[in-house]
């Protein structure tokens, strides 16, 4: 920051952090990516949950999921590639494993769903919809890591419009899209997204990636390819935002390999409402408190008492 | 588990390319349990982000030790870092050895070149002393035995190149002993994958218990990324469960040894 802070100097009453994903309101704009934070519980004994603006809990489908062989994930330049398959409990899992602690937080938790059908989507929105207390349901319609449902949904308006229809006519929570980067322009997907009922949009999801061990000539995957994230991808995940901007007056989530409070307000600017921390949080666990605290910094030094100034306010002249 | 900034107290070659990495760490120091594992962030590294594994080797008063091998850019790294640096550490993490009771079975403890640095709280604490079998490539390979001895184990050591002890596996003179007597044993093991297998197979044979480390590749060390997975016996069958969380000690009858890697 330009300006010096000390402690202390960050509280300021008048300034407004909190903003809105449809009908429900975050404290402040920084949450927690899916697939990087568990389901909430592995976290908490090293930082305190309750001063994020949300979390994301690792996608979920009804039934409970093996996931890929591993090797799984491989460092990359300011990066990292991950092929996990999406494993995870199941609905029933979810909700007798993790659920009662989830609830028992002052901060919502936002449910990251998928399935392999468009039925399926619907079932596990009606699931989460049924069951009370649940902040949101983000659609991932993005992931690719694995062979049926995730990114398929993702990558075809048509199936993508079925997909949000299906879960919008069995649910009131606000429903938030993870679009794919994985496609020409972001801007079809967000528009289907929009007119479908959608709330929100999160992007970006990770980028399609490989990476070889040039001994073995293996890749550094079983899965041969993976999801790619990290700082590495961040300035193409803020051209992401900043195009599906242009396009749509719903919310959006950027994401996309944010570090530092820096990270964060170049997404606000690129046109995203709030931000989630993703990979960062396997390497500092801390990084979204310190983002939290750098922003109201930011805020601070440059004289402005809301957030959703930001949203948007890159300079183009 | 906490995570803390430790200032390095000493990080010392000790035989070839393995070093000794002192760090003072009190919270982490005094509930550090046999088996467990630091998650290190190494500060030099710009452009690799993620931690790093590492057993604890001792844990005394306000420090904890680690022994490691510069294998790659990230213990490289580490290995240039010197007394008064600081870095980031989560710990301790997982779930380790249990430690025998007094009067119950005598602890054969197996390992494979660094491996042995992970085993050392448990002869530490264990009531009962019992015996070590370490192997190594060469001479450089065999670690830390003289802190075992002082602690009145005793100690066989195997090179597969004859250099120092008995030439060839470890598992051999393990096997050895066992078929001397298997009775009232528990194996404990840490070492490279191969040599866990063959230990799980040895302790099947002779159908003593073996509790053994698995050295898995990890991201974030707390159980969300699920990268570090093996495959785990359950009532339907198997699933993946994490070496950072579950384990890094598992029941080796529990490993589903036909999918492990």
């Amino acid at each position: 920051m330009k300006c010096g802070m000390r402690n202390g100097e960050r509280e300021s009453p008048k300034m407004n952090l909190s903003v809105s994903i449809g009908k429900l309101t975050l404290q402040n704009p920084v949450m927690v990516a899916s697939g990087t934070f568990g389901y909430g519980a592995e976290y908490a004994r090293l930082l305190d949950l309750n001063q994020l603006g949300a979390v994301v809990v690792k996608g979920i489908r009804l039934s409970p999921v093996r996931g890929n062989p591993t090797p799984r994930t491989a460092e990359v330049t300011s990066g990292m590639l991950n092929a996990i398959g999406l494993q995870g409990p199941g609905v029933d899992g979810f909700i007798e494993k993790y659920w009662s602690f989830l609830k028992s937080l002052r901060v919502p938790a936002i449910i990251n769903i998928w399935g392999t059908t468009v039925e399926e989507y619907a079932e596990v929105a009606r699931r989460f919809g049924d069951l009370g207390g649940v902040g949101a349901l983000e659609l991932n319609v993005s992931c690719p890591n694995i062979k049926e449902g995730g990114a398929q949904f993702g990558t075809d308006p048509k199936l993508l419009a079925r997909v949000v229809a299906a879960c919008r006519k069995v649910t009131t929570l606000p429903l938030i899209t993870k679009l794919s980067p994985n496609v020409t322009s972001v801007v079809p997907y967000a528009l289907v997204a929009e007119a479908e009922g959608s709330d929100a949009l999160s992007i970006t999801n990770s980028f399609p990636a490989m990476a070889i061990d040039i001994e073995s000539r293996r890749p550094k995957l079983a899965n041969v390819t993976g999801g790619l994230t990290g700082p590495c991808i961040k300035p193409i995940a803020i051209k992401l935002v900043w195009d599906a901007r242009r396009a749509v007056k719903i919310p959006i989530i950027g994401m996309g390999g944010i570090q530092c409070a820096a990270d964060a307000i170049e997404f606000l600017l690129a046109g995203a409402n709030a931000v989630a921390i993703g990979t960062a949080n396997f390497y500092e666990p801390q990084t979204a408190l310190a983002v939290i605290a750098g922003i109201q910094d930011y805020l601070k030094c440059h004289d402005i008492t809301d957030i959703r100034e930001l949203t948007g306010a890159v300079r183009l002249s | 588990m906490v995570e803390r900034t430790a200032q390095i107290i000493s990080n010392e070659r000790d035989t070839d390319a393995y070093f000794r990495l002192v760090l003072r760490a009190p919270e982490i120091a005094r509930a550090t349990q046999p088996g467990q594992f630091l998650h290190l962030r190494i500060p030099p590294l710009r452009e690799a982000l993620l931690r790093r594994p590492f057993s604890i080797f001792q844990a005394n008063g306000e420090t904890v030790s680690v022994l490691y091998k510069t294998i790659g850019k990230g213990t490289d790294a580490l290995a240039r870092m010197g007394a008064g640096e600081e870095l980031s550490a989560i710990g301790p993490l997982g779930h380790g050895f249990t430690v025998p009771a007094r009067g119950g079975e005598t602890p054969l403890l197996v390992a494979g070149g660094y491996g042995m640095a992970a085993m050392y709280l448990l002869a530490e604490r264990s009531p009962q002393k019992g015996m070590v079998f370490v192997g190594g490539r060469r001479r450089v390979d065999i670690l830390c035995e003289a802190e075992f001895r002082k602690l009145g184990w005793e100690v066989r050591a195997t090179t597969e190149d004859g250099s120092y002890g008995e030439k060839g596996m470890v598992t051999q003179s393990l096997l050895a002993e066992l078929k001397r007597d298997s009775g009232k044993r528990k194996l404990f093991a840490c070492g490279p994958t191969a040599m866990l297998k063959a230990v799980a197979k040895i302790a099947d044979e002779f159908k003593v218990p073996a509790e053994i480390s698995m050295d898995e590749h990890m991201c974030c060390g707390v159980g969300v990324c699920l990268t570090c997975v093996i495959p785990v016996k359950t009532a339907s069958g198997w699933e993946y469960q994490r070496t950072c969380t579950e384990g890094p000690v598992f029941d080796s009858r529990e490993v589903m040894w036909e999918v492990a890697r």
